[in-house]
């Protein structure tokens, strides 16, 4: 008996979508999202979004290193940037690959242990221009809590369908053995 | 003209021999120029200064070199993976993929107007780029003698700390002034940690020129990183939050000191930081007398 390799994926699902409606949620934001690095291409892949784009972006990539994502990927910081809707050729590209062109992005790392699997963005945060270091120093607490919820899950996919479904052989085991003793 | 002293190659180890001696009573040693301290102010420090002279290596995602607020840079390179999995350097297109290398340039040439910059690409690929382009880029950048370097980045992978302790430490005794940012967050992370490079965190005033020494180090300055105007590549300006943009506060300010006093050590260059510092007592009659 084997269970489908993806049997965890809808809670993993419903993590991410949490994870970012939380975040929205906090910073009375335009949106959020999380990328997961794709560990084969190290593309940044779009997981779950609130908010604006949230019909269509998931799924879509970016390759590795492109834009604000792409350097907190790559160098584990967090980085809030604002007014970019004053670099035409940012918010050029980001109007067509996304659809959405935000004035301000905040986006945190989510480690687990030492590596960066994947990014937390904020666009467009509500409170504008106040609290800049304890908005950064907030998202990357929820950053690490998503991470830390990523990696649980992980593990117990990793371990979990074995356990599972020894358990229910032994159930079912038990269950013939008792069918025959009652039809003996 | 031959390397100076502190960038002559290590000499042969004989064994028997005591590597660290001098004999001093049969041989002379060169001369160096001592650099009293007493009088050590901002105006001595950095006063008329324009960064003339100093050759400073952002190691980042690249410059974007005809950006307005780079004004040029002299060398642009990035690391390459080779077909035996050795990442080597090469030249390249003076790009930035991700704005936050230009953002870096831009902060320093707006301190240090006159100063060298080049670039050296590390973050290129989300896969292998963080640690061994990391390693590559930056030894190359030491090698390649410049006086001041910009890395506003940190690993938090541990299987990295030790060659990047060791590459950093060359820096130091390669006078290689090594300007790096503390992490975001207080998680162990390298090298900004290690105590022969200068670390840099944000402080949140908007004043480009305000700087302190941290009392509680590790990290040992704080530096302007909150809301700073940077240049985006594309040609404009944004806002930007994070170490990263106070790092290159204190570069600048790094080559304005070097362009005038070329022959301070790292460590005396990082007394100089300190002595200089808005919250170092003593020089204008108490802490946070503002100093200029």
């Amino acid at each position: 008996m084997t269970l489908p390799v993806d049997a965890a994926a809808p809670t993993e699902r419903r993590l991410l979508q949490s994870i970012v409606e939380v975040a929205r949620h906090a910073f009375g934001a335009a949106a959020s999202s999380i990328f997961l690095v794709d560990p084969d291409a190290g593309d940044l892949v779009f997981e779950a979004v609130a908010g604006e784009g949230d019909g269509q972006l998931v799924g879509s990539r970016f390759p590795a290193g492109t834009g604000i994502a792409g350097w907190v990927a790559a160098s584990g910081q967090s980085m809030l940037v604002d007014d970019l809707r004053e670099s035409e050729h940012f918010s050029g590209t980001a109007a067509a690959s996304t659809g959405y062109v935000p004035n301000s992005i905040m986006a945190a790392p989510l480690f687990s242990g030492d590596a960066c699997i994947g990014v937390l963005e904020v666009l467009d945060r509500g409170a504008d221009g106040v609290r800049e270091m304890a908005d950064v120093e907030l998202l990357d607490l929820l950053a690490d809590q998503a991470a830390i919820g990523l990696e649980l899950l992980t593990r117990l996919r990793a371990t979990a369908p074995d356990q599972r479904s020894d358990k229910a052989l032994r159930l079912l085991a038990m269950a013939e053995s008792l069918l025959e003793n009652a039809r003996g | 003209m031959s390397d100076p002293p502190w960038r002559r190659p290590a000499k042969a180890y004989t064994p028997g021999v005591p590597a660290w001696g001098a004999m001093t009573s049969t041989q002379t040693l060169e001369e160096f120029a001592a650099v009293p301290m007493a009088g050590v102010s901002p105006e001595w420090a950095w006063g008329g200064a324009d960064g003339s002279g100093v050759r400073v290596c952002v190691v980042d995602s690249g410059v974007q070199a005809d950006h307005p607020l780079v004004g040029g840079i002299d060398r642009s390179v990035t690391t390459v993976e080779n077909d035996a999995g050795v990442v080597e350097i090469a030249d390249c297109a003076p790009s930035d993929r991700a704005g936050h290398g230009t953002a870096c340039a831009g902060v320093i040439r707006s301190l240090a107007p006159k100063c060298s910059l080049s670039s050296v690409q590390v973050l290129t690929d989300g896969k292998t780029g963080s640690g061994a382009a990391l390693l590559a880029g930056l030894s190359w950048a030491i090698d390649e003698g410049f006086d001041v370097i910009n890395l506003s980045l940190a690993t938090t992978r541990t299987a990295l700390s030790a060659r990047l302790h060791a590459l950093v430490d060359r820096a130091y005794f390669r006078r290689c002034a090594l300007v790096v940012s503390a992490h975001n967050r207080p998680v162990p992370s390298y090298p900004w940690s290690f105590s022969s490079v200068i670390s840099v965190a944000s402080h949140d005033e908007d004043d480009p020129a305000t700087y302190y020494y941290n009392p509680a180090p590790p990290v040992e300055f704080h530096a302007r990183g909150v809301r700073v105007p940077v240049a985006w590549p594309g040609g404009g300006t944004i806002r930007s939050t994070g170490n990263s943009f106070a790092a290159p506060h204190i570069s600048g300010l790094c080559a304005l000191v070097l362009g005038k006093h070329p022959w301070l050590t790292p460590f005396q260059l990082k007394t100089v930081l300190f002595l200089c510092a808005g919250n170092v007592v003593g020089r204008f009659g108490g802490a946070h007398d503002t100093p200029r």
